[in-house]
């Protein structure tokens, strides 16, 4: 059955592996949803996070191939149970009339978003949560206006003492 | 650290890493790279064609189970050799490319002969990389050498802008080089060994599938010998020729699209299927649901990444073929006796090994049948010779009915079966291994495409045989539109061909056209010892079929056996 896996993995900083890394994807196919990457503590390695939507043989060979790789330091699928998610959001809402400004600030404030930035006739309002969480406020800000979203992509880190270096 | 430019840091890597031939075409960018090259401890084989220098390359890597090294410049060079290493990667062999690249500041700029070939190599290389520096080729030539040799062989790329290779800097050569993302696993886990074991020893119809993972982990005799402890009948994939000797009685032959009526019944037959280095491709499988419907799958292979890919498995045994064979046969042994699991097993096996080689057409005037060709340039060669094929019919031809007895006596392009592979592979051959006869089955279409590879054996005395089956046709293609396509030929007579005779003599080899068995036998044994290269043409009917034949998404034992 197919559904979404949250990959984690971590890659040596050189040029040409973000490249050859979707690269690859492309090759064999694989549906990835998202993908996000960021230096860790030192410059020397990136950290990459991917959704990718497969069967449980499909998202074995995902982690499989990236294994394979011989910029990929570490890879591990991360378990839904012992890891959490984020994805940002930057959400653009229109506010020209008064009421639906009063409706987006309420919400943003349910969703434990923040206020960037306020325009008369616009404010950009920041949500985190899992992705699901995200849909969810857009869904509701939606009848009020959106005119831009923005999102990153899922990053994600294990629980407790697990974590993706040995 | 020494102070020195960087072609001599190029030069003395590869002398450290013990390169004897590069192969090669020069250009523009890698002018300065030759030059320091003629100081060299190696020699420089000129081709005609970067996908030939490749192709030798790759030969040289596969007879020697070496590292074989080729050398191109930017540009149309660069994408000249991606053919070839496209065609050694996909088998596994450890080909070093090395390509000349416009100088770091006009990189991006579209300059003359600049093409972005990381870009364009990277889906068919294991690894690559663009040195950006002087100092840096040491540890980039040390770590192309290292990848493309460990672990599951490969094929990999080095780009060297212009200047780098002309600066000079302090430079210092590594021993090795530590990757932090690449750990070749070598040694089998135990435990997997000893589940794997479990299965084959309550076999009661064990069957095994070989493939070039045996040859590159230089495991035939461990495969031998636990299947003589199994009693276990074995087939090889195209790449596993070799692996299991031909005339053991065990021996099914090949397995597969063209495989033997042995092979191809009797491997959906197996109650337990030891996978042994393959990866397993539809050629090998046919339909995958019907290729071993009923079996306990067991996978051995050193990467990881292979098993399930295709086939999905029951235990899998991750690492070098021979480690794990041997762990198998330690653990197998310790569970039961040597010999037969049940001897209807034995008696169905024998059964099928006797009714073999699929025959062919029937004889006709004029033309000799391609695998009675075949079996007598058997006959007439040394038990050690080393053939290597071209594609298509002649390939299939090549692989059903040349019997190779030992590991690396019988090479094709078996993942990308790339027409034009043969000869300049065989040429590469040579270089590794002039103490024995190298030849080439070649078709009239493949030779035609790298046909040119014949001025560099006459000029580096690196004399080959050639048999082109001369059916004036792109013949598989032809027998797929007959069997398939409703016997409509579309792009396939080749009218034009040269006359081959002439053609070899035009370059100073020898051609000789044969219309008898005998004839072509005393062809060939004249041609393995002559100083040069030697081209036999030998009259194919153009009609004439490849048999057995599985169509394409049918199962193994729906093979159609004759027209
Ligand atoms: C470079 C390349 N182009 C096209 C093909 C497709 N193809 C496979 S077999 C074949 C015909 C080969 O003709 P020939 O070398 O004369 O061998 P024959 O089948 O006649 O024995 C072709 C065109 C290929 N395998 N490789
Ligand atoms: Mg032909």
């Amino acid at each position: 059955m197919s559904e979404m896996h949250v990959v984690a993995f971590l890659v040596e900083n050189r040029p040409g592996v973000l490249f050859n890394i979707s690269n690859m994807f492309r090759r064999k196919n694989f549906n990835i949803h998202s993908i996000t990457a960021g230096t860790v503590l030192d410059d020397d390695t990136v950290r990459i996070t991917i959704v990718v939507q497969a069967d449980a043989r499909g998202v074995n060979q995902v982690v499989e191939q990236l294994d394979k790789m011989v910029d990929v330091i570490e890879v591990k699928r991360l378990d839904p149970l012992r890891a959490v998610n984020r994805e940002l959001a930057l959400v653009k809402l229109t506010t020209t009339d008064p009421m639906a400004r009063e409706e987006a600030l309420k919400l943003v404030n349910d969703y434990h978003g923040l206020i960037l930035n306020i325009e008369p006739d616009n404010l950009i309002a920041e949500v985190t949560g899992e992705s699901a969480d995200i849909d969810a406020f857009l869904a509701a800000v939606t009848p009020i206006g959106v005119e831009e979203v923005s999102r990153t992509g899922v990053t994600a880190i294990e629980k407790g003492r697990l974590k993706l270096e040995k | 650290m020494v102070e020195m430019a960087g072609t001599k840091a190029f030069v003395k890597s590869l002398e450290l890493e013990g390169v004897k031939y590069v192969f090669g075409l020069p250009g523009g960018v890698v002018i300065p790279l030759c030059d320091e090259i003629l100081n060299g401890d190696f020699r420089f084989i000129l081709a005609r064609h970067e996908q030939g220098a490749a192709h030798m390359a790759d030969g040289y890597a596969r007879a020697t189970g070496g590292v074989g090294v080729c050398l191109a410049t930017s540009g149309p060079g660069a994408t000249n050799v991606v053919t070839g290493i496209a065609t050694a990667h996909s088998d596994s062999s450890a080909v070093v490319a090395f390509t000349g690249q416009v100088t770091r500041a006009t990189i991006g700029t579209d300059a003359f002969q600049e093409v972005d070939i990381i870009g364009c190599s990277a889906s068919v290389t294991k690894y690559n990389m663009q040195v950006r520096k002087a100092s840096e080729i040491p540890k980039a030539v040390k770590t192309a050498f290292q990848i493309a040799s460990t672990g599951r062989r490969g094929a990999v790329l080095v780009d060297l802008p212009k200047d780098v290779t002309t600066d000079v800097e302090d430079v210092s050569f590594p021993e090795t080089v530590k990757l932090r993302g690449y750990h070749p696993n070598y040694q089998p886990d135990p435990r997997e060994v000893e589940w794997a074991a479990n299965l084959l020893a309550k076999a009661q119809r064990p069957v095994v599938v070989a493939g070039g993972g045996i040859i590159n982990s230089g495991a035939s005799r461990e495969l031998v010998a636990l299947c003589e402890y199994l009693m276990a009948p074995t087939a090889t994939t195209l790449m596993g020729k070799g692996a299991f000797p031909a005339d053991h009685p065990l021996s099914l032959g090949l397995c597969g699209m063209h495989g033997t009526q042995a092979a191809n019944n009797l491997v959906p037959e197996a109650d337990v299927l030891l996978i042994a280095g393959a990866r397993l491709s539809d050629r090998t499988t046919g339909s995958v649901k019907s290729f071993a419907p009923n079996a306990k799958v067991i996978h051995l292979d050193i990467d990881r990444s292979e098993i399930d890919k295709n086939v999905e498995t029951v235990t899998r045994v991750v690492g070098d073929a021979s480690l794990g064979l041997r762990g198998l046969l330690y653990n197998v042994s310790k569970l039961r006796a040597s010999g037969d699991a049940g001897s209807q097993w034995s008696k169905r096996v024998s059964e099928f090994r006797l009714q073999m080689n699929g025959t062919g057409n029937g004889h006709k005037e004029g033309y000799l049948r391609a695998p009675d060709v075949v079996k007598t340039l058997r006959n007439a060669l040394p038990r050690e010779a080393i053939v290597t094929t071209e594609v298509g019919q002649c390939q299939m031809w090549a692989a059903l009915h040349y019997d190779a007895y030992d590991p690396r006596t019988f090479f094709t392009s078996g993942g990308l079966g790339t027409m034009g592979w043969g000869f300049p592979a065989a040429i590469g051959v040579k270089a590794a291994r002039p103490d024995v006869p190298v030849v080439d089955i070649a078709g009239d279409g493949s030779f035609g495409m790298t046909e040119n590879s014949m001025a560099t054996s006459i000029e580096e005395d690196l004399p080959v045989v050639v048999v082109v089956l001369n059916n004036h046709m792109l013949g598989m293609v032809a027998q797929w539109q007959r069997l398939f396509f409703d016997h409509r030929y579309s792009a396939v007579k080749l009218k034009g061909n040269p006359d081959m005779v002439k053609l070899a003599e035009a370059y100073g080899a020898e051609g000789v056209r044969v219309d008898t068995l005998e004839g072509f036998q005393a062809a060939v044994r004249r041609a393995i010892k002559s100083d040069v290269s030697t081209v036999i043409d030998v009259p194919i009917d153009p009609e004439e079929n490849v048999y057995p034949i599985v169509p394409p998404g049918a199962g193994l034992k729906d093979a159609l056996l004759e027209a």
